[in-house]
């Protein structure tokens, strides 16, 4: 065991990296209702106008919109996909398995402006013209992964012999799937989507490559900090979606704890 | 459970019996299942990602027409010629390496005491909620974290109030290089502790025990059995730190934003959005891709990917 100033030199360290990750965050909260146009400290009088302002923006509106559906459409695919991938390496063993997982990895693992990039000249070269669509492929690509790590993990801690004891009772496939597999496999689909779409919302480096003239809210936001405009809207919206971000996480978080049957016997 | 389930039909009715043929070829045949599971991601995989990661690659060998910015299909190798000649752009690439190579430090140094806090020491509730605090903030906005840091570091921002209040001089760090390197280790500093956790979670603790029994004392026992059997975790952080910062734009860009802090990615970004050099920026990404494939590669030696 630690010694005793051991323990309490680690613990103050944790507390000073814990405030060096959370200081920032609150300290955007408070300028969101600074009642300056200038962003210096301190900030001089308090006031929630640029909640409504960022509210009534239309510019603004347009964006979130955009970034909506383009969440929710490669959640979709990264859901699809991701699970669709997990399943087949979880339960076969075939030739080049580990270059399929590895393949999987791969948009996380290169940098983004390389995803961006590629999929950008891709596009350009077979003149396909940027939109929606280019948005989702490009998310999509990153999101997948989310779906497929969470599905695994999951699938990996339950047992095989579960679908073969509900075959010998007699299940068909769609029997085993909506009676087995399903209770185990969910909360870990809804984990993953929930991440996906999380990252999906607030991804800048690959979006800027794949879409064009349109502004997704954090291209809209990029925007306005790089022209130094608009500064009090962006204050406001990042403290809500610092706000909004922290409940799809945390939601996950819970969901991906062990709590079935099937996790009891095999985790650790 | 129930004894008759109502979902569960009889083998008699048409539907279940076309189910039960299904589920009977699909045991009989469970190749047919991979392929059918297998085929929708690779092909989604194979023909966008891949073949974008190809096309990427060919088009940095041709080059673009310096009147009409349209893309010439000739064979050669003048953009990788260009960034090897110009002290310029190896310059951006050096500094691009050395502050990639300086916030994976930073973060391990950062991360190293807190990871062995929240693994060894802190348990239950306390290690639950040290968890959720280290992850929420990788899951808040990237694009936020980064800007929050112009308001801290400006000239008349937090940093420098408080400096004033105890008494120091105001420090100039907005839009420097110091700037760069403050923000990358605050946005990607989660991703380092991660798995640096991880791996001082799986430390058993028999071993530890094992070393003092052997007479080895508290800085022997961890520099000589913990320290080496948490360095996969901070390697596997350091791929996630170091690629995140060698492929980033949007960093450099608004906390640096000045010619003398540019990265590899601001060259590409401003060579596809601004000069539609589409060629030139391919063949100046494939350094950052030829740096981390070599980085994974050595990650993979040292068993990284085990502890991610």
């Amino acid at each position: 065991m630690e010694q005793r100033s051991t323990r309490w030199a680690l613990g103050s360290w944790t507390v000073l990296v814990i405030l060096f990750l959370w200081l920032p965050l609150g300290l955007i909260m408070v300028y969101a209702f600074n009642n300056s146009n200038v962003q210096s400290w301190p900030i001089p009088g308090f006031t929630t106008h640029w909640f409504r302002v960022a509210w009534h923006a239309s510019e603004v509106r347009t964006a979130i919109w955009l970034s909506v559906r383009a969440a929710l459409l490669a959640t979709g695919f990264a859901l699809v996909l991701g699970s669709a991938a997990a399943f087949a390496i979880a339960r076969f063993r075939f030739f080049g398995r580990e270059t399929v997982s590895f393949l999987l990895v791969l948009p996380i693992a290169l940098p983004g402006i390389i995803t961006g990039m590629a999929l950008n000249s891709f596009f350009v070269f077979n003149h396909i013209s940027l939109s929606l669509t280019t948005i989702v492929i490009g998310h999509s690509t990153f999101c997948v992964v989310l779906v497929y790590n969470n599905a695994l993990a999951r699938l990996r801690r339950s047992s095989p012999s579960l679908l073969e004891a509900s075959a010998d009772l007699g299940a068909d496939g769609w029997q085993t799937f909506r009676f087995v597999i399903w209770p185990i496999i969910s909360t870990a689909l809804v984990a993953g989507g929930l991440l996906a779409f999380a990252l999906s919302f607030d991804e800048v480096v690959v979006t800027f490559f794949t879409a064009g003239a349109q502004n997704t809210l954090p291209l809209l936001i990029l925007g306005y900090i790089r022209l130094g405009q608009q500064l009090p809207i962006v204050n406001a919206i990042a403290s809500v979606m610092i706000l909004l971000t922290v409940i799809p996480v945390a939601l996950a978080q819970r969901l991906m704890r062990d709590t079935g049957v099937v996790a009891r016997g095999t985790a650790k | 459970m129930s004894a008759i389930n109502p979902e569960l039909g009889a083998p008699d009715r048409p539907l279940r019996a076309a189910r039960l043929r299904i589920s009977g070829f699909f045991w009989r045949h469970r190749w047919a299942k991979a392929v059918l599971l297998l085929a929708p991601p690779l092909l989604a995989f194979g023909f966008v990602y891949l073949a974008s990661l190809g096309a990427l690659f060919i088009s940095s060998f041709w080059t673009v027409d310096p009147f009409t910015t349209e893309i010439k299909h000739i064979w050669n190798i003048d953009n990788y010629r260009t960034i090897w000649d110009s002290g310029a752009y190896r310059s951006i690439a050096l500094r691009t390496i050395g502050i990639a190579a300086a916030v994976t430090f930073t973060d391990a140094l950062l991360a190293f005491p807190l990871g062995y806090f929240m693994a060894r020491i802190a348990s239950g509730r306390s290690r639950t909620f040290l968890f959720v605090a280290v992850l929420l903030p990788l899951w808040s906005s990237y694009l936020i974290r980064v800007y929050i840091w112009r308001l801290i570091l400006n000239e008349d921002g937090v940093m420098n109030w408080t400096l004033g209040k105890v008494g120091l001089p105001h420090l100039h760090l907005a839009y420097t290089n110091w700037a760069v390197w403050i923000v990358f280790s605050y946005v990607w500093l989660p991703f380092m502790i991660l798995p640096v956790f991880g791996a001082l979670e799986r430390v058993p603790h028999s071993l530890i025990e094992a070393s003092r029994d052997l007479g080895a004392g508290g800085f022997q026992t961890f520099r000589r059995v913990v320290l080496p059997l948490a360095l996969p975790g901070v390697i596997a952080g350091s791929i996630f730190t170091f690629s995140l910062t060698l492929g980033d734009y949007v960093t450099p860009l608004l906390a640096g934003g000045r010619p003398g802090t540019q990265f590899i990615g601001n060259v590409v970004y401003s060579s596809v959005g601004i000069s539609n050099n589409v060629p030139f920026a391919a063949a100046f990404a494939s350094i950052p891709l030829a740096v981390m494939a070599a980085y994974l590669l050595i990650a993979r030696r040292l068993g990284a990917f085990e502890a991610m």
